[in-house]
């Protein structure tokens, strides 16, 4: 039967990620389309009531690998293998992530599976799955076919809408034996927030930080701009690993999805893990003094200069207009 | 110790990428370079290597390419390789993530490395996979995006950002570890180093010497195919200010966000 697998990560509270979510009502509608049935892995201590409740969003049946740990990926190859290789299953589908990618990853090489990755969409062709994936920074999107089966989808963050169609899955216990490797790898600790916990979510206004802001001082320029707007500051990887802005503050693949009323990305390339978690920001203003920066092909407007120029004078002009 | 860098060779950064429509590959004529990405790895190699906390006697950059990857492999001895593999075979063209990390997998198993480094990407495949996709074949302990090593009683402890904040992960050796490009500042090659990257020992090797299955690389051993390739949606072009008088720039975007009743 061409069942679709779908794993649904949670955090240390037990709540599913949104993005696993996606992928269910994803492999929902596609199971419809290809005639089987779509499932989930989870994996952990995760209550009978909660592994149920994924049969909302299009899961006929859940898969629970209670002595599996969460968040580290070769576990769950194991125990994704498993269960495909037990029932039949044609396709595992990922929703956008990280940890999505590792575990598809290590699937493909334990099942000699095709892969395909950031993927936007996925189509039905000959009852089979296609996948769209947009390729050379988003230059041109390539439809992958699988030769043989299980293939491997791994979602672009965002990618994949949840619906809740009701329903309950049914629930089922698998035990899964790890591989000597997937035992070598310890998790000291999950998820920690570096950095202070800012709300930029409900902000209508942000002003996006990047590496072009130079130093951690840099963003003192960010946050003044914002203020003159009644805004907040938000950032990228980069200066987060860097150590320069908190975690909190954060958007992208790793970080948060936000859509505010302006986003004003102030020394920011524009690379695609940042780039799916603010594109459907209502208006897009990109300063950066690479004309060929990426971030222009999606800004609303594009200033090409030197940020440490603009941003102050924008900052007093904005004062200005709103004390005039 | 062993440490193996996988490196790769890919098109100039500078150089606009195409897909060659007859091949459905990307087309690999003009300029090429080191895949910045690995620079990374290769530095967090050397600073293993330096840091002492564990006895490194070699570090090996292992390409999978065609005879002009040799460069990003000279490259790769310039930042500090001691020696270089490359694994050249007509047979390997074409293959897709599944048959180039197994193809990897088995030059690798020919040099047995207590540690794989890799960058977290390559500039033109954009895949974030084939540091897991090795590992699982070489049955090593893994983990991508790492931002910070440290080497304890034969233990690696790193750190990395994933879907909910920072995790703190101890490893076993051996291990395949990616690196996220936050990890460290690469250092320029000296001259001398440049000098001499072409006298450093460098082995070729083809399929049939690692071991590799032929039916499992190359075009015809790949799981996925392409099947066409589209243009992405159409997207109005956004306007552009080039920033001559500053003054004047600073008017213009007050106007637009003042249109758009931003302020
Ligand atoms: C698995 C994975 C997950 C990731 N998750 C995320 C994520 O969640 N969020 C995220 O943001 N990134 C993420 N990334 C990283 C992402 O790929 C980029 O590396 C990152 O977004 C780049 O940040 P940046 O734009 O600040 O830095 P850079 O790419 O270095 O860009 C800095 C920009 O500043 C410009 N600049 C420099 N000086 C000036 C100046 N004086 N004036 C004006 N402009 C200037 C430069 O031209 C450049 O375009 C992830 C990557 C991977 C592989």
């Amino acid at each position: 039967m061409a069942g679709i697998l779908v794993y649904a990560l949670h955090d240390d509270e037990g709540n599913f990620n949104k993005n696993s979510l996606g992928a269910i009502s994803e492999a929902a509608k596609l199971a419809g389309q290809i005639g089987g049935e779509a499932s989930a892995l989870v994996v952990g201590d995760v209550a009978d009531d909660a592994a149920a409740g994924l049969g909302k969003y299009g899961a006929a049946k859940v898969y629970r690998a209670k002595s599996v740990p969460e968040g580290l990926a070769q576990p769950i190859v194991d125990a994704m293998a498993k269960v495909i290789g037990d029932n039949g299953i044609s396709y595992a589908l990922f929703g956008g992530g990280l940890l999505g990618f590792e575990i598809g990853a290590g699937l493909t090489a334990r099942l000699g599976a095709g892969v395909t990755m950031e993927v936007t969409a996925v189509k039905v062709q000959d009852g089979k799955l296609v996948a769209e994936r947009p390729i050379l920074q988003d230059s041109e999107i390539a439809d992958v076919g699988y030769v043989s089966e299980p293939g491997i989808i791994i979602g672009r963050l965002n990618a994949f809408d949840t619906n809740e169609t009701g329903g309950t899955a049914a629930v089922e216990d698998v035990e899964v034996e790890l591989s000597p490797w997937s035992t070598k790898a310890t998790m000291v600790q999950r998820g920690e927030q570096r950095g202070a916990d800012v709300n930029i979510e409900d902000a209508d206004i942000l002003v996006g930080g990047g590496r072009g802001l130079g130093a951690a001082e840099g963003f003192k320029l960010a946050e003044e701009l914002a203020e003159s707007m009644g805004g907040a500051v938000a950032a990228t990887r980069a200066v987060v690993d860097a150590g320069w802005y908190p975690y909190a503050a954060q958007i992208g693949q790793t970080g948060k999805t936000v859509a505010p009323k302006l986003y004003l990305a102030a020394g920011i390339s524009g690379a695609i893990q940042h780039k799916v978690g603010m594109q459907n920001s209502e208006n897009i203003l990109a300063i950066n003094k690479d004309p060929n920066a990426p971030i222009f092909e999606f800004s609303d407007l594009g200033v090409v200069g030197d940020l440490h120029k603009i941003v102050p004078k924008l900052t007093e002009a904005i004062k200005a207009k709103k004390g005039g | 110790m062993k440490i193996c860098v996988l490196v790769k060779e890919v098109p100039d950064a500078a150089v606009q990428k195409r897909i060659d429509p007859s091949t459905m590959r990307l087309d690999r004529s003009g300029e090429k370079n080191l895949n910045p990405f690995d620079t990374h790895a290769l530095e967090a190699a050397m600073q293993i290597k330096e840091g002492g906390a564990i006895l490194v006697e070699e570090v090996v950059a292992v390409t999978m390419g065609p005879d002009s990857a040799v460069r990003a492999l000279h490259k790769a001895v310039a930042l500090g390789a001691d020696r270089s593999v490359q694994l050249t075979d007509d047979a390997l063209a074409g293959s897709d993530v599944c048959a180039t990390g197994y193809s990897l997998a088995k030059v690798l198993e020919s040099e047995s490395p207590d540690l794989v480094l890799l960058g977290q990407q390559s500039d033109d495949g954009e895949c974030y996979t084939i540091g897991a996709v090795v590992a699982d074949h070489l049955q090593m302990p893994s983990l991508t995006q790492v931002i910070k090593i440290d080497v304890n009683d034969g233990k690696l402890r790193c750190e990395r950002q994933a879907e909910y904040g920072y995790d703190t992960v101890e490893i076993e050796l051996p291990a395949v570890i990616s690196v996220g490009d936050a990890i460290n500042e690469p250092r320029y090659p000296s001259l001398k180093a440049i000098m001499g990257a072409k006298k450093k020992p460098l082995d070729n090797k083809g399929a049939g010497d690692v071991g590799i299955d032929a039916s499992q690389v190359g075009e015809a051993g790949s799981k996925t195919k392409v099947l066409a390739l589209n243009p992405p949606p159409a997207k109005e072009a956004g306007e552009i200010i080039e920033d001559e008088d500053t003054n004047e720039t600073v008017e213009k975007i007050v106007a637009w966000l003042d249109e758009r009743k931003l302020i």
